[in-house]
């Protein structure tokens, strides 16, 4: 991997709109989305959300990596890790995305996207995995303080009104937004 | 059918298994739990893809305020579940899982969630979706986001004795908030929310 400076320069400024967008009309797909959110009221009795899956996981290795140690923090104590609904639900969410990509050939099949390498190179594979990585543990640790992700307060909690949801969903977008324009912008 | 309560089955409390004891199967929920889950899973993971939101241009392009696919997906599912779930609430047949309102906690771990979502473009829920898809990076993500998990776990205590209380009001909403009943702030607020789509609409290029 080049290390020097022109490799680290920094390519286009991008335009996402000369990639294709959504294969349904998001309003569409959005209304039912808001359809299934009202099944899982109904028959899990659970709203939707995708952080938790993840912190069940990492409980669930914790358990079995540093059992005693893990089982004494609060977060796992409160939240005891097993293999449930919610990690069924993420682990639903890929098998879903895989079919509707399949079916709509729209399977990517590799590790760099188009706009990500516009921007920094098609030898930028570290520092993806870092910046993925890194962007992975800011997410869970935020998500697990604000009490949910954009689907747990984003869409969930939102819908039921939930002032600290609406906070939360509007702290997202600002963080988001300004760390997008300083990666991608300037 | 009625939205049981029942504790499943298979659920180990705290209590039930000393510190040092590594259950052999780990603890998990019995199939009728499961099965919903994964179901629902996969009819969720196929909308996301379906609605593009699976796309790395199409999360940075919202996070750029050039593409608004997203608001739009994410407003739509609102206003339909608020209405749904409102009126289903209201007939009985369901309970509401509101989350507590701590506004140190919501906005600090709102923020950080927001550098972390820019960074890795996806978000728990998308970056699945994405993998399916067959973004690769996405498996950095997630192996972020149980790394993260558990780095917030080491710090849950300090957080909630520190952090959680400031700004802590309880499960309130906003029909608790403001001095109308709840049909009105449903009804109103899904109204303000299609006018906030329909300008989306008609000023996004997408």
């Amino acid at each position: 991997m080049n290390l020097d400076l022109q490799s680290w320069q920094l390519l286009a400024k991008v335009d996402p709109l000369k990639y294709p967008g959504p294969a349904w009309s998001p309003f569409v797909v959005g209304a039912l989305i808001g359809v299934l959110s009202m099944f899982t009221f109904y028959f899990s009795n659970k709203p939707l959300g995708a952080s938790t899956a993840y912190a069940r996981v990492a409980g669930m290795l914790g358990n079995v990596v540093a059992p005693g140690h893990s089982r004494s923090l609060k977060y796992f104590k409160d939240n005891p890790p097993k293999f449930g609904w919610e990690l069924l639900l993420v682990l639903g969410v890929i098998i879903g995305a895989f079919v509707a990509a399949w079916s709509g050939g729209e399977l990517t099949g590799q590790l760099l996207p188009a706009m990500w390498q516009e921007r920094f190179g098609p030898d930028s594979a570290l520092l993806r995995i870092v910046v993925a990585f890194a962007g992975g543990c800011l997410m869970a640790f935020g998500a697990r303080m604000a009490g949910g992700c954009t689907s747990g307060h984003g869409i969930s909690g939102t819908l039921q009104l939930a002032i600290g949801s609406w906070i939360s969903a509007i702290c997202f977008f600002i963080g988001g937004v300004i760390t997008a324009m300083l990666m991608f912008a300037i | 059918m009625s939205a049981t309560l029942q504790k499943p089955q298979h659920d180990k409390t705290s209590n039930e298994t000393t510190l040092n004891e590594t259950p052999a199967i780990l603890p998990s929920s019995p199939a009728r739990t499961l099965a919903p889950g994964l179901f629902f899973g996969i009819i969720f993971g196929f909308l996301l893809q379906k609605g593009g939101v699976a796309k790395f241009h199409v999360l940075i392009g919202q996070l750029l305020l050039k593409d608004f696919t997203v608001i739009k997906v994410m407003l739509s599912a609102v206003i339909v579940g608020m209405l749904g779930i409102h009126l289903m609430h209201h007939l009985k047949l369901i309970e509401l899982h509101i989350k507590p309102t701590r506004i140190a906690s919501n906005s600090i771990g709102g923020l950080l969630f927001g550098v972390g979502f820019a960074l890795s473009a996806y978000c728990p829920g998308t970056g699945a979706a994405a993998l399916g898809q067959g973004n690769f990076d996405a498996l950095a993500m997630v192996i972020g986001m149980i790394a993260g998990s558990y780095v917030f776990a080491e710090a849950s205590g300090w957080i909630s004795r520190k952090i959680d209380p400031i700004g802590d009001n309880g499960k309130i909403t906003l029909h608790d908030v403001l001095p109308l009943n709840r049909a009105v702030v449903v009804i109103g607020s899904a109204a303000i929310l299609v006018i906030v789509l329909v300008i989306i609409e008609f000023a996004a290029v997408r």
